[in-house]
């Protein structure tokens, strides 16, 4: 659309200058809020408000309550795979491409046996079979069936030292390019309350037949009561530490040195 | 202005807890927007029908190879450009995002930032909430100002006439609220706050496992999410239509009596 080329009257001018004042005006503590985004000690203070949070539900939540099973009937026609959905990893893909024949779950860090499983020996332990809804952080939810070793089962065979605290997982996928090489593999990690929880899985099957590539394979956490970003996907090796102070970004997870919170409850 | 024509309208900890509310749901609208636009769809049950949404937001092109923005409500698409799906700011005239920049909290696209905002805003509007609510049971402002009385509820359609004439009472009349005024602060602050709150709550995976009974109250997680949407723009709508009322039945004279209490009930010569 042409606009006639006649200058406009000047109260229009004073018009377009008030609202434009008056629109800073009322952008401006939105910028203050990008700022304050951005500055270390306004986080810390948000940053209560999830210490509140985790107590709070901690404390209103049984330790032991079971996530909702659902039916058959309810499983997702299609479960979105969210982050990566195929490793770029040579040493994953020529595993994979050996149908994870070779592939070993290592556990090791703060146990008393450290230990080495195949898929073979995980698949030959007492297995759970679980359909659970799956609620990833962005917002959506999809229903999905189970199947793996309960973690408890598995680590009590390591024999947890009584110092150990945390759970980590170390996963085959590289999340970015590091210029300098450092490694940018996704990580997790749980409390040991949380892993010994009867639903906390490490799933081998999905929807009845083995993990898929896009879903983790080929083994993964299942760990109903948290949000998706917890639920390693590729797990490689298993260690129990102290503290996750000093691993990576210290905050105990890829997505939570991105900002994300380690509890992911909610 | 004579002493007998002021009046002492609103209690201290209405007053506290009316602009300490006006901050929550201010940052909670634009966190939780910027939250929706992570994943800018919404859905029914428990799960996501992703081919299905009941309302979505996203970007299409069209044959000439140019990109819209396209909101979807009920299988109808409607081309939202400039505001809802592709929208600009200074640095990118036209980037994909649900919500419009200077809608979200944080402006640019950071939901983890998002989050933390939302769950602050969240503990401090329902402990806000929780004084609110509990102050008005014991320092009976539920049972005196909000609970209508049998006998108002007849007067409802003359109320709604009153208000879209936007005729105020002044006088006798102006020292309590009119039946619209009651229903709707009585719905407001004690069905959709709590409903939201507990929608909210319906979306923590670790709630769920020990109150399956939040995911029964609305039907699966996804219809919870998709309540808490709506109820937020409910939220919004009533602060427009209130905003609206505030401006038009003497502005200045409102938020005096919100700020100090003191409200201007003026002559006596609107009654008949």
């Amino acid at each position: 659309m042409s606009k006639p080329d006649v200058p406009a009257p000047a109260h229009w001018a004073r018009r377009s200058f008030l609202a434009r004042t008056l629109g800073s005006a009322a952008l401006l503590p939105l910028a203050g809020c990008d700022q304050l985004s951005k500055s270390d000690w306004f986080v810390a203070i948000l940053d209560r408000a999830e210490t509140l949070t985790r107590t709070v539900q901690r404390a209103v939540t049984g330790k032991n309550a079971l996530a909702p099973e659902y039916k058959e009937a309810d499983l997702s026609k299609l479960f979105r795979a969210n982050g990566t959905t195929d490793p770029e990893d040579s040493a994953y893909q020529a595993l994979a491409k050996a149908g994870f024949r070779d592939w070993r779950l290592e556990i090791g860090g703060l146990v008393e046996h450290p230990a080495t499983l195949s898929l073979a020996e995980l698949r030959a332990l007492p297995s759970r079979t679980q359909i659970t809804r799956h609620d990833c952080v962005e917002g959506w939810s999809c229903i999905g069936k189970w199947k793996g070793v309960p973690l408890g089962a598995v680590l009590d065979r390591a024999r947890p030292k009584p110092e150990a605290r945390y759970v980590m997982f170390y996963c085959a996928d590289p999340m970015e390019q590091t210029l300098d090489g450092s490694d940018s593999r996704y990580y997790e990690s749980i409390d040991l309350a949380g892993a010994y929880h009867p639903q906390t899985i490490l799933a081998y099957e999905m929807n009845d037949a083995a993990l898929p590539t896009a879903y983790g394979a080929p083994l993964r956490l299942r760990d109903e009561r948290q949000l998706g970003y917890k639920m390693a996907k590729y797990i490689m090796r298993i260690e129990l530490v102290e503290s996750f102070a000093n691993i990576r970004g210290g905050k105990g997870g890829y997505w939570e040195d991105q900002g994300y919170e380690w509890y992911a409850g909610i | 202005m004579s002493n007998e024509r002021r009046f002492y309208r609103h209690r201290l900890w209405v007053r506290v807890t009316h602009w300490i509310n006006v901050i929550c749901m201010t940052g909670l609208l634009m966190s939780g927007l910027q939250i929706f636009n992570a994943h800018p769809a919404l859905y029914w049950g428990r799960a996501a029908a992703f081919d299905n949404p009941f309302f979505a937001i996203g970007t299409i092109q069209d044959a000439q190879g140019r990109v819209e923005g396209v909101t979807t409500i009920g299988g109808h698409s409607i081309d939202t450009s400039g505001v809802l799906g592709l929208s600009g700011d200074p640095r990118d005239p036209g980037s994909a995002r649900g919500f419009p920049a200077w809608a979200t909290l944080p402006s640019d696209l950071w939901l983890a930032m998002g989050r933390r905002w939302h769950f602050f805003f969240a503990w401090i509007f329902v402990i806000n909430g929780l004084v609110y609510g509990i102050s008005s049971i014991i320092g009976r402002h539920l049972r005196r100002d909000l609970v209508p009385m049998p006998q108002e509820l007849g007067h409802i359609p003359q109320s709604i006439g009153a208000h879209l004439r936007l005729r105020f009472p002044k006088g006798e009349e102006a020292k309590h609220y009119n039946v619209i005024q009651k229903l709707t602060y009585l719905i407001v602050a004690f069905l959709l706050g709590p409903v939201m709150v507990l929608a909210g709550l319906a979306m923590s995976p670790r709630l769920d496992a020990s109150y399956p009974i939040l995911l029964d109250i609305f039907g699966g997680r996804q219809s919870a999410r998709t309540i808490h949407f709506i109820i937020a723009f409910a939220f919004l709508a009533f602060v427009v239509i209130h905003l609206v009322m505030v401006l038009v039945s003497g502005v200045w004279n409102n938020l005096r009596s919100m700020i100090t209490g003191w409200y201007d009930i003026g002559e006596d010569h609107e009654q008949a």
